[in-house]
């Protein structure tokens, strides 16, 4: 699905957390957006998925401005997002985060005429627990694994959600060096088997220029600069603003 | 092959009424009665509060408005009207699911602090309506005239081993619906609300919806227990409908355990033999129950039900 943006603008009593932000994702990318922290990475998740009703724009999927529907409406359309902070049922097993996600998919959550779950629904989450690879611990509950597979399970509810569009917030965040590169090259592998439009945020700059094909850059709420690894690694602006200054701290 | 968890609920019910039926043959004791009829009263009251509670994670204060509701509706339409008294007992549920349908549809919105306050709100408001509507409540004399005692399916409620029998059978059956509300799909969305709002909204659940339906559930159910109890004390007071007895129901469910299904009916079996324990030896029982609830609270950090859940579990580790 092509996902379009135009002059997208969100403040926060007075403060533009994105400022006029165009940008366009065509179906089937792979896409990273980097930017220093506080550039509005986030915010511009939240705005696309809609858990924020931006002030003005465009969020055009396919051509239609779904800017004012709700967040379960987009969902709907497919766009499915994972989120920076592991976000899942703790309280439950993989197989069951699962089957709930599913369940709620099918749109049989309110269904009170037999037991959880409802037929079909453990085959299905079953086919996405392997399809990520937590099958080893289907049957751990969420709040005691480990950090990797925590954000594993994140993407795999969005995953069971059948997205056309994925929102990767951070997907290696809080990883090992080595964990991070087993991560987004799962990430890579569900995106090359699932021909999704994925955008993901990230910090490790070996990991962006790597993996995505193209780069977004944001800097206090606006697009500093968009283009390939190499367009955006000999950027003046990007590097003054945000390579550079890495590069200086490390 | 494990045997299907619906019918295994279904086989324990099946134990448990078998059993409580069986004892007023072998042995008669009035005492024991009268605590299963109050008991079977609390306990619907309870276990559907902790659908709010532990199952969803809405703590409502206001939970006692719907027993009175129950109580009140049943008791003016046996008064009022020819209806048998199974078809009132129905009818006075039905009214008061409507009722929590019409409460919840203001409440549910709010967010969890708010949402407690309001429903504290809006249950003293009902309970000031009992008070003041003499003419159709009887004020705070309660509902006079007692319940007309009608003959159903060969049961004679005025006599105390068939209003035991009645009662039984109803809280069980009622417990066991809760049950499948429980553990039905829908029963695993509200937990997914709990575990986290958020994320249950991004995969597809309009959790407004969720809640009200819990709440209106919830509040049928209260209603059962409302209308057990005004046949226990053969009319309806004000004091059902009052605020210290949602409490009364958090102390339940807080003292049995949020996290298992039949923690409220332990802490309303608790809290109920309490009550008559206490005041036996002191009027000041309201200190009693203050210190278990907090010896319970500091002590155990959970109900009775989760602790051995907890303790359990890690013996299996």
């Amino acid at each position: 699905m092509n996902v379009e943006i135009n002059h997208l603008t969100k403040s926060f009593g007075g403060v533009r957390a994105i400022d006029d932000v165009s940008l366009a994702f065509p179906s089937g990318s792979l896409s990273a957006i980097i930017g220093p922290n506080g550039a509005g990475k986030t915010t511009f998740f939240n705005l696309i998925s809609g858990a924020f009703i931006a002030d003005s724009g465009e969020v055009l999927l396919d051509r239609e401005d779904i800017l004012q529907l709700s967040k379960t409406e987009r969902m709907r359309r497919g766009i499915g997002r994972a989120f920076q902070v592991a976000s899942c049922f703790p309280t439950m097993t993989v197989r069951a985060n699962l089957m709930a996600a599913v369940t709620a998919h099918a749109g049989r959550w309110a269904s009170l005429s037999h037991r959880f779950p409802s037929p079909g629904m453990r085959e299905r989450a079953d086919d996405v627990m392997e399809f990520v690879g937590l099958t080893d611990v289907a049957d751990v509950e969420a709040n005691i694994l480990s950090h990797g597979d925590q954000k594993l399970l994140d993407i795999a509810i969005a995953l069971a959600l059948e997205p056309k569009v994925l929102l990767l917030d951070e997907p290696t965040a809080g990883m090992g060096p080595d964990e991070r590169w087993r991560m987004i090259e799962r990430v890579r592998a569900l995106w090359e088997r699932r021909k999704l439009t994925l955008i993901f945020i990230e910090h490790d700059m070996d990991i962006v220029f790597k993996v995505a094909s193209s780069i977004r850059v944001l800097c206090y709420g606006k697009v500093l600069a968009e283009g390939t690894p190499d367009q955006i690694r000999n950027n003046q602006a990007v590097i003054d603003a945000y390579l550079g200054a890495e590069e200086n701290a490390t | 092959m494990k045997r299907n968890p619906a019918s295994r609920d279904a086989l324990f019910a099946a134990i448990v009424l078998i059993l409580l039926l069986a004892i007023p043959i072998l042995h008669r004791s009035p005492a024991f009665e009268d605590f299963i009829i109050r008991l079977s009263a609390m306990a619907l009251f309870a276990t559907s509060l902790n659908l709010l509670v532990g199952t969803t994670g809405m703590v409502s204060f206001g939970h006692g408005m719907f027993y009175g509701f129950g109580a009140y509706a049943f008791g003016l339409t046996m008064q009022l009207t020819e209806l048998s008294l199974p078809v009132a007992a129905l009818f006075a549920v039905a009214l008061t699911t409507i009722a929590a349908l019409v409460v919840g549809a203001i409440c549910v919105r709010l967010s969890t602090d708010y949402f407690a306050f309001i429903t504290l709100a809006v249950q003293m408001l009902f309970f000031s309506v009992i008070v003041s509507w003499q003419s159709l409540t009887g004020g705070d004399q309660g509902l006079r005239g007692g319940i007309p005692r009608r003959h159903i399916f060969g049961f004679d409620l005025g006599s105390q081993l068939h209003l035991y029998q009645f009662c039984a059978i109803v809280a069980v059956l009622g417990l066991l619906a809760l049950r499948h509300v429980s553990m039905s799909p829908f029963g695993n969305t509200l937990r997914m609300i709990r575990d986290n709002a958020e994320r249950a909204s991004f995969v597809g659940i309009v959790l407004w919806r969720a809640r009200l339906l819990a709440f209106t559930i919830a509040g049928g159910f209260a209603g059962m227990g409302g209308v057990l109890a005004a046949l226990f004390v053969s009319g309806a007071y004000p004091e059902l409908a009052d605020w210290p007895n949602s409490g009364q129901a958090i102390f339940a469910v807080m003292l049995g355990g949020i996290n298992s299904f039949l923690g409220p009916v332990l802490g309303a079996m608790i809290l109920l033999a309490l009550n008559d324990l206490v005041q036996r030896f002191t009027e000041y029982h309201g200190l009693v129950l203050g210190v278990v609830i907090l010896a319970f609270a500091l002590g155990l950090r959970r109900g009775v039900l989760d602790f051995i859940h907890l303790v359990w579990s890690k013996r299996a580790r």
